[in-house]
């Protein structure tokens, strides 16, 4: 198992040390999330709707509309040059290639997520500083599990034509668990409710990780073997 | 030659369990309309259970195998498989529809609004819209082993997000009418409805027969057609 790890840890360095070298889909996720957030800015009335009583389903949009961005550009890069093809040729468990790729969009995802908060403390004026602990737990524990899914779906989009567009269609409903969870528990959160009143969905989360995380290896050479 | 005789025997086939249901159904409004009594407190707008639950069993029938053929096609490696899967989410997202509209209709009068965020109404919404990117992901891909491969990988995990999408929507609380046929109790059914509502369910499942058969048919066909066109 080690050595699985280490594979998949060369193949996310080599993702990442290659996305830090252009940055061009990193600066575009992230300008987009800035630009949504904006955009969301525009479409509330201030004086009827206080900014932290939409904080959680704007955080969560934003999150869900960059990660989409992001995740299409994880299987785009590996079909130019054939370079899948190397990957696949190489001397690695599918597994490990898997479990690369969802760690280099997870860092990929997790980057944009990072910028986005910020950006939206200071655009929305809300003050999170209480509650950012368990924003960035539950960030994280609701990213693990839809990024899986859509690392998946990105390698299987860019098979298809409109690739773009493909993989919003197949990833949307499978976000939707996931999204309402953690909008669920960042209201709580925010209203400094107590943990007990999150756990059933922070389960609800935490199970689907875990289903997803193993059945998106399990069927991922399915998606990658001719 | 065979294979595209083999096709239009399994078209004809399937044409005649669905002209079948068809007169079926004609029958099922005749019952429902002349031979149920009207429903006490909801009137006539209740008319609608006898096709609006019978179409979201065949949809539900429907997406369940597919995601049943998909977990066997990447076991079996069966093209049969692949093909049925495509036929029933076609036939599946049909019905869904059929669910969807009638479900507003009946809804404006009884619950006073069109659409409700409630569990079972996201939760086949979802399925409809899942179902719907399927078929999608279908269209986009050439290779018939690749397009069956991926499709498989869809359905799979269409069939897993089912639980989560539900246990998820569930937490918010449910307007929808509760079970009254499959619970742990009789069916709190007057015989009478129950009677049609039984003899609709088999009508539109014989129809979801039919119409599944001819849609497999047609991608035999479609096959056929394609290898003699790599032939020539």
């Amino acid at each position: 198992m080690p050595e699985t790890l280490r594979l998949a840890l060369a193949i996310a360095g080599k993702d990442i040390r290659a996305e830090l070298r252009s940055r061009t889909a990193l600066v575009s996720a992230v300008v987009f999330a800035a630009l949504v957030l904006v955009v969301f800015n525009f479409a509330r009335d201030p004086t009827a709707l206080s900014a932290v009583d939409l904080a959680p389903s704007v955080l969560w949009v934003t999150f869900a509309l960059a990660a989409m961005v992001a995740l299409n550009r994880a299987f785009t890069v590996e079909r130019e040059h054939g370079a899948l093809d190397g990957l696949l040729l190489a001397p690695l468990p599918r597994s490990a290639l898997f479990a690369g790729k969802l760690l280099a969009n997870l860092a990929f995802v997790g980057t944009v997520e990072a910028v986005t908060l910020p950006l939206f403390i200071l655009f929305f004026n809300v003050d999170l500083r209480a509650a950012l602990p368990g924003i960035i737990g539950v960030t994280a524990l609701a990213t693990v599990g839809f990024v899986s899914v859509g690392t998946i779906f990105s390698a299987m989009a860019v098979r298809t034509r409109f690739a773009e567009l493909m993989l919003p269609v197949l990833l949307l409903p499978f976000m939707v668990p996931p999204l309402i969870g953690a909008v669920q528990v960042t209201a709580r959160l925010l209203a400094g409710r107590p943990l007990s009143e999150m756990l059933g969905w922070l389960r609800l989360l935490a199970l689907y990780d875990v289903v997803f995380v193993t059945l998106c290896t399990m069927v991922f050479p399915a998606v990658v073997d001719e | 030659m065979t294979s595209s005789d083999a096709a239009s025997r399994i078209i004809a086939r399937g044409l005649r369990t669905s002209v079948t249901a068809l007169v079926g159904l004609a029958g099922v409004y005749v019952l429902a309309i002349r031979f149920t009594p009207i429903e006490a407190r909801q009137g006539v707008a209740q008319k609608i259970f006898y096709l609006h639950v019978p179409s979201a069993w065949c949809a539900l029938l429907a997406f369940s195998l597919v995601g049943i053929a998909s977990a066997l096609y990447l076991w079996l490696q069966d093209p049969r498989l692949d093909r049925f899967a495509a036929a029933s989410a076609e036939v599946g997202v049909a019905f869904a529809a059929v669910m969807l509209t009638t479900g507003p209709i009946w809804a404006k009068p009884i619950w006073g609004t069109w659409w409700t965020w409630d569990a079972r109404l996201t939760l086949t919404l979802f399925l409809f819209f899942l179902f719907v990117g399927y078929l999608a992901l279908r269209a986009s891909l050439h290779d018939p082993a690749e397009r069956a491969r991926l499709s498989a990988v869809v359905g799979i995990l269409g069939m897993l997000l089912v639980p989560f999408i539900h246990l998820s929507v569930y937490l918010f609380r449910t307007l929808h009418p509760q079970p009254i046929v499959l619970k742990p109790s009789a069916p709190s059914l007057p015989p009478e409805m129950l009677r049609t509502l039984l003899v609709s369910t088999a009508v539109f499942t014989l129809l979801y027969v039919g119409l599944v058969t001819m849609r497999y048919g047609l991608a035999v066909a479609e096959e056929a057609r394609e290898e003699a066109g790599d032939a020539a």
